[in-house]
């Protein structure tokens, strides 16, 4: 059911605050490494910890990794932005500041456009700026554990308007946030590990109401289910507290998967006053026309533009082009494939059935495929020839995604080369007839039904091997009498 | 053999390059003079132990033919602001008293490498808020001229440390005026530096948009020679300017014919001692009768310098020292309610903080406070580029700005403490070189009735140290005034 009707005279009103981890070697302020593998505390300097006198310096690969982002998003790049101090006190929060930008962020102004239910939405994007990330607090009994190791790891905050309309629609306007990340390669988009994570703002009105609301803000969801399901309970829960008359407090709350319900946190009203001051440390940051015009040169094709395109140059459907542009991993492996088999259409059906339906019964990523792109396409080439048929390629196909070995070399091995010697085929058919004498007089008496149990025991005889065309062909042929 | 009590930095520097004196017997010279003079000044919070070793690896450095730089062996006492890796550095407050560094400040490294022995760590005013070093954690400093009166501060300790002669130099750190008026109090060359020439990195940061570490020293030629070697662009400071480094020590010229001094009519309206308006008029005499040319210039806006800077200073320390929170390191309360998180915060910073640190860093959280921001901070704010606007202007009209450096000379220990006001009072003179980010100095030019030193100001456009330089060589000269006395205690 769609939110139009699924919440009767209610309309939710949704904005969504994505943390985007920014895939740098070092951190956002310090040279220090940012991969965790490492022990607890062991990626940590003098700056990030927050020693007296360290001073923070700008990573200058997090302000590309940003400002590409801030133009796939469309939005206007500030020439010179700056870094503020946002003051709260907290164990994982070293200076007791976090630096962030306040009034003057890195981009502004943009849109997002995704499809959703077969029509186009476009989302307005408020800013995106830079940051830096905390520590990593965990709670044991009565005693706490810092971890600084991902204290000031560079984060993108991206703030969308208060234009989502209903849990699917927010759900997939992350999703393609999370999508464009990834093509953009400047965030590993480990949704687990906490690489991209999702604070909900939701409000209900009545239906034609134009006012906002009070809203309640749904912290660190990370998993797009999550976000669909956090969203709906949050909607519910504030249409049944407007139906009895309650008053919404404006809050923090956290979403529990296990019980698929959110509760309060800390409320917003004895929130900090930030302070947000200019960073006296850190000069304005300044950036180029020239520079911003060259990162946009760099910027790769997007989603929704590639989706575009696998239609008109692939003569893909519309479906077949999103599902195969969903990731680009994905898409990266699909052209690939096309490129090795010269078949679209082909590859299109392979990648989309066969390769993510073991791709998702093993748990595994495109990148993780056993079969790499070129010997799928080789295999489909293999088709095309003539060599296998299309049934002899599921054998194939699955010997490769045991074996990691080539096509020809399976198909070699395993003799499984189509049958395409008539006498051969003949010689088979003859046997099937002389075998099935009461089968036969029945098709001839006018059973035509019984054409594919023909077909059946010849392919059965020639072991799957013979050409299924010429099987037909010849059968019809010598059925006739 | 030299006298090394009463000798400069260059010329020791010289001596134990050239082998005439080791390294190491400097060191145990001034150590001595520490362990003999200290107990009734007070101006270290740490010697350092390793000080001889470091003297010895120097001295092995020359024995072996390699170059070591211009302070090879000079002691040079550095206020305990700046981090020192290995040596406690307390900020001269109880919350950092157990404080040890892993790392050292670009200013100390830069020392070290020119083969400069940090003999210790000298008393502030807690984190280096303060005019008198009467607010450190561990007593009050004792003028050398006069233990009775307060050495001046923030850099109190690091002004009594080198005009008692426990120490050829100091580094001292100036917000508002913590290099100059100490410097004045005591009778030192002590240079503020432009903002951005030397490297804040390893600072403990009070104001950041207005701290600069400077050195503290018994000639103008010892200033230059140290600026120059602490100076210079450093890739862990971004405020730090990529400007290039004069060879100070070398280009300075007693020529200041034709030189237009600027005299600030809005200075020398306000009411001042009369010891103090009379050794300024003494500097002003001896410069003109150099050819130097006399300039009035107007600085309307200067009477905001002082407010201005408080909420500028207060606003900004009050978030620098957040991080001071008991977490990671320093002082961790002991009485605060198990398990109460924001408890364990203000007990520690309760106990930790002394009541000036506690005052300012009240008055910043409010002027930063949603709702009064526009109206201070952010007011503040307009107001310092005005003023930086205005020095520009009245630097089109002369090249070097002279002035007193405080209204009165060193008072008396106690005489102040109980108000704030007119202590804040005591930075209007210094204050706006700081707002404006220009360099300053203070440079010895008389005595009171009482015997105490009394220093002139010099300012000068955004890094033209060097006008200062020659300026200060002149009046070093021609007053005489740092060589024709010396502090009771020695």
């Amino acid at each position: 059911m769609s939110s139009e009707t699924r919440f009767g005279a209610y309309e939710p009103v949704i904005g969504i605050e994505i943390h985007v981890q920014l895939q740098t070697r070092s951190k956002m302020f310090c040279t220090d490494s940012t991969a965790f593998a490492s022990g607890d505390n062991e990626c940590v300097c003098e700056v990030c910890t927050g020693m007296p006198g360290a001073l923070p310096t700008v990573n200058r690969t997090a302000i590309e990794y940003a400002v590409k982002t801030g133009l796939a998003l469309g939005c206007s790049i500030r020439e010179k932005s700056v870094f503020s101090r946002k003051q709260y006190f907290y164990p994982d929060l070293p200076k007791g500041y976090q630096i962030s930008q306040f009034d003057l962020p890195l981009c502004e102004n943009g849109r997002v456009e995704f499809v959703y239910n077969g029509s186009k939405k476009s989302i307005e994007i408020i800013r995106a700026h830079v940051e830096e990330d905390a520590g990593k607090s965990t709670h044991q009994g009565d005693c706490s554990l810092i971890n600084l190791n991902r204290a000031s790891v560079p984060l993108l905050e991206i703030v969308s308007g208060p234009d989502l309309r209903g849990p699917e629609e927010a759900a997939e306007y992350a999703r393609t946030v999370h999508k464009m990340v990834q093509y953009l390669e400047v965030c590993d988009g480990n949704l687990e590990e906490g690489s991209f994570r999702c604070d909900c703002n939701v409000s209900v009105r009545k239906r034609g109401e134009t006012k906002l609301n009070t809203r309640v803000e749904i912290k660190n969801i990370n998993s797009f289910r999550f976000v669909e399901k956090a969203i709906e309970y949050e909607i519910l829960r504030q249409i049944d507290a407007m139906e009895s008359g309650e008053k919404i407090r404006q809050e923090t709350r956290l979403y529990d998967p296990d019980k698929n319900r959110t509760f309060a946190m800390r409320s917003k009203e004895e929130a900090h006053d930030y302070r947000y001051f200019p960073d006296p440390d850190l000069l304005p940051l300044v950036l180029t026309k020239a520079e911003i015009e060259s990162m946009r040169a760099k910027l790769p094709e997007m989603p929704l533009a590639r989706a575009a395109r696998f239609q008109s140059e692939y003569k893909l459907p519309e479906y077949d082009s999103q599902v195969l542009t969903a990731e680009k991993d994905l898409a990266d492996y699909f052209e690939k494939v096309v490129s090795a088999s010269g078949n679209a259409k082909a590859a299109s059906n392979w990648v989309m059935t066969e390769l993510l339906r073991e791709l998702n019964d093993s748990k595994k990523t495109v990148s993780q495929s056993p079969i790499p792109a070129e010997r799928l396409g080789q295999m489909i080439a293999l088709i095309d020839k003539g060599t296998i048929s299309g049934k002899i390629a599921k054998t194939v196909f699955a010997e490769m995604w045991t074996s990691g070995k080539a096509p020809e070399v399976i198909v070699q091995e395993k003799g499984l080369v189509q049958i395409t010697d008539t006498s051969a085929i003949e010689k088979s058919i003859d046997e099937v007839l002389a075998a099935n004498p009461k089968e036969l007089a029945d098709y001839r008496g006018g059973k035509e039904k019984l054409f594919g149990f023909f077909v059946g025991q010849v392919m059965k005889a020639t072991k799957g091997q013979a050409s299924p065309d010429m099987v037909n062909q010849m059968l019809k042929a010598k059925l006739k009498g | 053999m030299m006298d090394l009590t009463f000798a400069t930095c260059s010329e020791v520097g010289r001596a134990v390059r050239d082998r005439k004196v080791s390294a190491v017997e400097v060191t145990r010279h001034f150590l001595k003079r520490i362990g003999e003079l200290d107990p009734k000044i007070g101006a270290f919070t740490t010697v350092n132990s390793r000080a001889e070793a470091q003297a010895a690896d120097v001295d092995a450095r020359l024995a072996r033919g390699e170059a070591v730089g211009p302070l090879a062996g000079v002691p040079i006492a550095i206020k305990d602001l700046l981090c020192t890796k290995g040596l406690r550095t307390t900020a001269s407050s109880k919350i950092l008293a157990n404080f040890i560094p892993p790392y050292s400040a670009t200013v100390v490294r830069r020392l070290e490498e020119a083969g400069a022995i940090c003999i210790g760590k000298t008393s502030l005013d807690e984190f280096g808020m303060g005019s008198s070093n009467e607010n450190s954690a561990f007593g009050s400093v004792k003028n050398p001229w006069n233990p009775e009166y307060v050495p001046g501060g923030s850099s109190g300790g690091s002004a009594a440390s080198v005009a008692a002669r426990m120490a050829l130099a100091s580094i001292g750190t100036d917000t508002g005026g913590s290099i100059r008026q100490p410097s004045s109090f005591c009778g030192l060359f002590g240079i503020k530096p432009t903002y951005g020439r030397v490297s804040r990195y390893g600072i403990i940061a009070f104001a950041s948009s207005l701290d600069q570490a400077g050195p503290m020293a018994l000639s103008t030629e010892d200033a230059a020679l140290i600026l120059e070697v602490i100076s210079g662009r450093c890739e862990r400071d971004s405020t730090s300017a990529d400007v290039s480094v004069p060879q100070f020590s070398q280009q300075i010229s007693d020529q200041v014919k034709g030189l237009r001094i600027g005299l600030p009519k809005q200075y020398f309206a306000e009411k001042m001692d009369a010891d103090v308006e009379r050794v300024t008029r003494e500097s002003i005499e001896a410069l003109k009768k150099r050819g130097a040319i006399l300039v009035d210039v107007e600085l309307p806006l200067v009477k905001y310098a002082v407010p201005v800077y408080y909420l500028v200073a207060t606003s900004e320390a009050s978030s620098n020292l957040a991080r001071y929170d008991g977490m990671r390191f320093g002082h961790r309360s002991k009485n605060a309610t198990k398990g109460d998180l924001d408890d364990l915060y203000s007990s520690s910073r309760g106990e930790g903080f002394g009541p000036e640190v506690k005052r300012r860093i009240m008055l910043g959280t409010y002027a930063l406070s949603s709702g009064y921001y526009d109206a201070y901070y952010q007011k503040a704010s307009q107001v310092r580029r005005l003023i930086r606007d205005e020095f520009t202007r009245a630097f089109t009209q002369c090249d070097v700005i002279l002035s007193p450096v405080c209204t009165s000379p060193a008072f008396k220990i106690g005489e102040r403490i109980n108000d704030p006001l007119a202590m804040y009072l005591n930075d209007i003179f210094t204050t706006s070189t700081n707002l404006a980010g220009l360099p300053g100095m203070s440079v010895p030019a008389g005595f009171s009735k009482e015997g105490l030193p009394i220093g002139v100001q010099l300012m000068a456009p955004h890094f033209e140290e060097s006008r200062l330089f020659n300026v200060s060589s002149v009046l070093e000269k021609d007053l005489g005034a740092a060589k024709s006395r010396r502090p009771h205690v020695i």
